[in-house]
């Protein structure tokens, strides 16, 4: 078995080299597809969260996703047609600067989080899972019937957002900020995890009993995971906009959800890079596959039927053995 | 009496029709080893649920340290100071056995929301978690995963858990449940020191360790408490005898 942090070290390093590669044989294309990859990485970390170390299976994590994008799509929205934006207690010009845009992504994600949590946390299991999906889909159906912002067609940005300091349209500049931002969530995934928190979450998933008759509140413990969790996917729902520069309500559809958390099982659930390799070996796939037939899912299928046969701490796990022994 | 620790007022509980705790009071006394025994489907677990915080008794109290704790929730009560063990062990499995109670020391300390700091440099909580596994004999089994441990093992750790939380009384279900004749006698040995610290709520199975370490011995019989007393009185009372313990007087 392979020590799990060269895998890691290896698998960033990787998905480093090839945008880098790309650039210099000037593809691109190939720069765009590892942003998506490091996009989806790093919504599925977020979920890795809540879903890897709290045990909750979110079958709605396009809410934070989508809500990610449309703060982005909104302020943008409103600064490229320079109508202000009146919230009632205050009008605002709506802004093109991308730190700004995460702050209101992140908070307006932790925010919808909080309160779809307070809510779901009092089920679990199946139920959980289609409270969640519920909730998602009610966002979804906002979305498509909200004309002030497009409906169904969604909100098209003309010219990415800004950072300062760099050319976010040149793609490498633009990875090189989503890549940050992805390493940024994996630091802080980590630290998580080996925290007094990370311990009383990790044991509130195994033995929510044993965590009450120390005197902590499994239920608690597990709402706060549930917001950073859907923060983390809400700043890259932000990103992802910004990377397509276009916003539609298909960002809240179930079928990102569910992608995100196949992502997660591809790679491995409650492993720190599980949600990353997991992306990698998706959109390496919609690509190579996705050439050559439009029915490419099919071998999605499968080989997600293999992980889940056959390999059931994903690819990460079948390198690395089981969880806690590398 | 200024002494009692955890007590329970008439507390009754029904599921439909079956009265599973009929106006139970018990009380524990400071320094103490209170046994609760009974054939099965007598109702202990659900005195022990009630106690501990799982279950909402119909009517009655649960008094700890003469506080009124019977709306508590069960993670309340146990920062008042109750310290459980459970009939089956409740330990996470994944986790090592020094992580299993260094959440017993986190539950203690009342600190879970750091969110930075890495937790095994906590040497407070550390020191805390090694001390009550030595006390148990299992500081060489500090970094095996949980779920290799033997049984024998497994209730070991439980009980150094609940050491962890330094509480005001234990309870304990079945802490002998499974083990050998050796592992038992151990264990008995433990416990009976374990009585200086805290007094113990122990519902237990094995006869011998109950005779061996009860100060007091109270009798579940379809809900009710048949008979209090020291092990002596329990093993002459006629009614014991014929309800539990099986042979005609």
């Amino acid at each position: 078995m392979i020590r799990e942090r060269y895998v890691n070290a290896a698998l960033l390093a990787g998905l480093l080299a090839v945008p880098l590669y790309a650039l210099l044989v000037d593809e691109p294309f190939t720069i765009t597809l590892a942003t998506r990859a490091v996009i989806l990485a790093l919504a599925a970390v977020g979920l890795n969260i809540a879903l890897g170390w709290g045990g909750l299976v979110s079958f709605g994590h396009a809410a934070f996703f989508g809500i990610g994008g449309y703060s982005m799509g909104i302020l943008a929205f409103h600064a490229q047609n320079f109508m202000p934006l009146d919230l009632g207690f205050m009008v605002f010009d709506g802004t093109k600067s991308m730190p700004v845009i995460w702050l209101v992504a992140i908070i307006t994600s932790a925010l919808a989080a909080f309160l779809i949590g307070l809510l779901s946390l009092r089920t679990s299991g199946v139920y959980f899972i289609m409270i969640t999906l519920a909730f998602a889909q009610m966002f979804y159906y906002f979305a498509i019937s909200w004309s002030r912002y497009g409906g169904e067609d969604g909100i098209s940005i003309y010219i990415r957002n800004d950072f300062p300091g760099l050319n976010t349209l040149v793609p490498i500049q633009f990875f090189g900020i989503c890549f940050a931002a992805l390493v940024l969530a994996l630091w802080l995934n980590a630290r998580l995890v080996a925290s007094p928190f990370g311990l009383a979450l990790n044991a509130a998933r195994q033995v929510p009993v044993r965590v009450q008759t120390v005197g902590l509140d499994p239920t608690r413990l597990k709402l706060v995971a549930f917001v950073i969790s859907g923060a983390i996917t809400g700043l890259a729902g932000a990103l992802f906009a910004d990377l397509n520069r276009f916003v539609s309500p298909s960002m809240f559809s179930w079928h990102l959800s569910g992608e995100l958390i196949v992502l997660i099982i591809l790679g491995g659930v409650g492993r720190l890079m599980g949600p990353v390799l997991g992306a990698v070996l998706f959109v390496a796939l919609e690509h190579f596959l996705g050439g050559l037939t439009t029915h490419w899912h099919i071998a999605l299928g499968a080989i997600l039927l293999g992980v889940v046969l056959f390999a059931r701490g994903g690819v990460i796990g079948l390198l690395c053995g089981p969880k806690g022994q590398s | 009496m200024t002494d009692t620790v955890l007590e329970t007022r008439g507390i009754t509980k029904s599921f439909g029709s079956l009265c599973a705790s009929d106006g139970i009071s018990i009380d524990l006394q400071a320094g103490e080893i209170h046994a609760v025994i009974g054939p099965n489907g007598a109702g202990k677990s659900t005195l022990i649920h009630q106690i501990c915080g799982g279950l909402r008794p119909d009517a009655g109290q649960v008094l700890l340290q003469g506080q009124d704790v019977t709306a508590l929730p069960t993670a309340a009560r146990a920062r008042k100071g109750l310290g459980r063990t459970f009939q089956i062990s409740a330990l996470a499995m994944e986790d090592s056995v020094l992580e299993n109670v260094m959440l017993g020391a986190l539950g203690a300390s009342g600190r879970p929301w750091r969110f930075f700091v890495p937790v095994m440099g906590d040497r407070t909580l550390r020191d805390r978690a090694t001390a009550a596994l030595e006390r148990v004999g299992l500081q060489d089994a500090l970094h095996s995963r949980t779920a290799a441990l033997s049984h024998g093992q497994r209730r070991q750790l439980e009980v150094a858990v609940a050491l962890t939380l330094d509480p005001r009384a234990f309870v304990m279900d079945e802490p002998m449940a499974g083990l050998g004749a050796e592992g038992s006698k151990t264990l008995t040995g433990f416990l009976d020191g374990l009585r200086d610290q805290a007094p113990i709520l122990l519902v237990e199975h094995d006869m011998d360790a109950v005779f061996a370490l009860a100060d007091r011995i109270s009798v579940l019989v379809y809900g009710r408490i048949i008979a209090t007393g020291t092990v002596d009185e329990i093993r002459r009372d006629p009614a014991v005898r014929e309800a539990y313990l099986g042979d005609p007087a």
